[in-house]
């Protein structure tokens, strides 16, 4: 078999970003938008440990992981908002959420 | 900058059935990401973001990234997860599970991500040469050692990316501050 290298875990990585794109693009609910966001944080985090590896360096480790601390304050400011307007309008579809569209 | 690493660059042991594991875990991956963003309700789709998490752990894993593949399964998996799911649990999911999942522009969405695919493919496609296809071998018992020697420094000198923790930090604090404040009861 072919060995594994370095372009396998990219095409990996840039189908799970286009599918997080996709989501974001397409869905309604903003629940699964964030769930989208969070796929394509995973796809930059994958880039990076790979070409971490691909250059023998633990920078790339060291971004991943700052990474994981920016997705998680963006779930929990994100998801906070979501809760306020939720209570607010009774709604959580992002066409329906146009309240700043003039 | 850190010693001992090219040392033990090119001396691991030799991994087994590689290509298995990354086919294996490559298509949980993306398989779990199609069931994300098809399925009608948001419980579902949680519960396949969850195995993509955990997939994409098992890659960090075969790339020599165990403390990341830890953070992973505990941050992502353990930590995020949940808090989707309480909130899945708080917002309706009744009216929303009866409703139609993709929006009026969604045609346009799919052409763009399909814009954006072709740019990955031709990318790939014609900077291959830009992707060696050597990969290193990393030290895998030192690697939270290495990693937070870079964080923390050692020996009472700052790290290379000790400034960069605690900005982390200050930000871990406002978003705890901008959720709780978002969540209250009068806003």
């Amino acid at each position: 078999m072919v060995p594994i290298t370095t372009l396998h875990y990219l095409v990996v990585a840039a189908a799970l970003f286009v599918l997080g794109v996709i989501g974001v693009l397409t869905r309604r609910n903003v629940v699964v938008v964030l769930m989208s966001i969070e796929l394509i944080l995973n796809a930059v985090n994958l880039n990076l440990v790979v070409f971490s590896r691909m250059w023998g360096n633990l920078h790339g480790q060291l971004f991943a992981i700052f990474i994981v601390v920016d997705a998680a304050a963006e779930a929990a400011v994100g998801l906070g908002i979501l809760i306020a307007y939720f209570r607010n309008s009774e709604t959580i579809n992002v066409d329906e959420i146009d309240l700043l569209k003039w | 900058m850190n010693p001992g690493m090219n040392a033990a660059l090119n001396s691991g042991m030799a991994p087994v059935a590689t290509p298995f594991f990354f086919y294996m875990l490559g298509g949980l991956a993306v398989a779990g990401a199609v069931l994300v963003i098809t399925r009608r309700n948001a419980v579902h789709s949680a519960l396949a973001l969850i195995v993509t998490l955990l997939a994409v752990a098992g890659l960090y894993l075969m790339l020599y990234a165990p403390f990341v593949a830890g953070v992973q399964i505990i941050v992502y998996a353990g930590g995020i997860m949940v808090l989707f799911l309480f909130v899945i649990m708080l917002v309706n999911i009744e009216r929303a599970s009866k409703e139609r999942r993709f929006n009026r522009m969604w045609p346009l969405g799919l052409a763009a991500a399909c814009a954006l695919m072709a740019l990955f493919v031709s990318a790939f496609v014609k900077g291959r040469a830009l992707f060696p296809d050597r990969m290193m071998t990393l030290p895998e018992s030192s690697n939270t050692q290495q990693i937070a020697t870079m964080l923390y420094g050692e020996a009472g000198r700052m790290g290379q990316y000790t400034f960069a923790f605690e900005i982390a930090s200050l930000l871990l604090l406002v978003a705890i501050l901008g959720a709780v404040i978002m969540t209250k009861k009068k806003i």
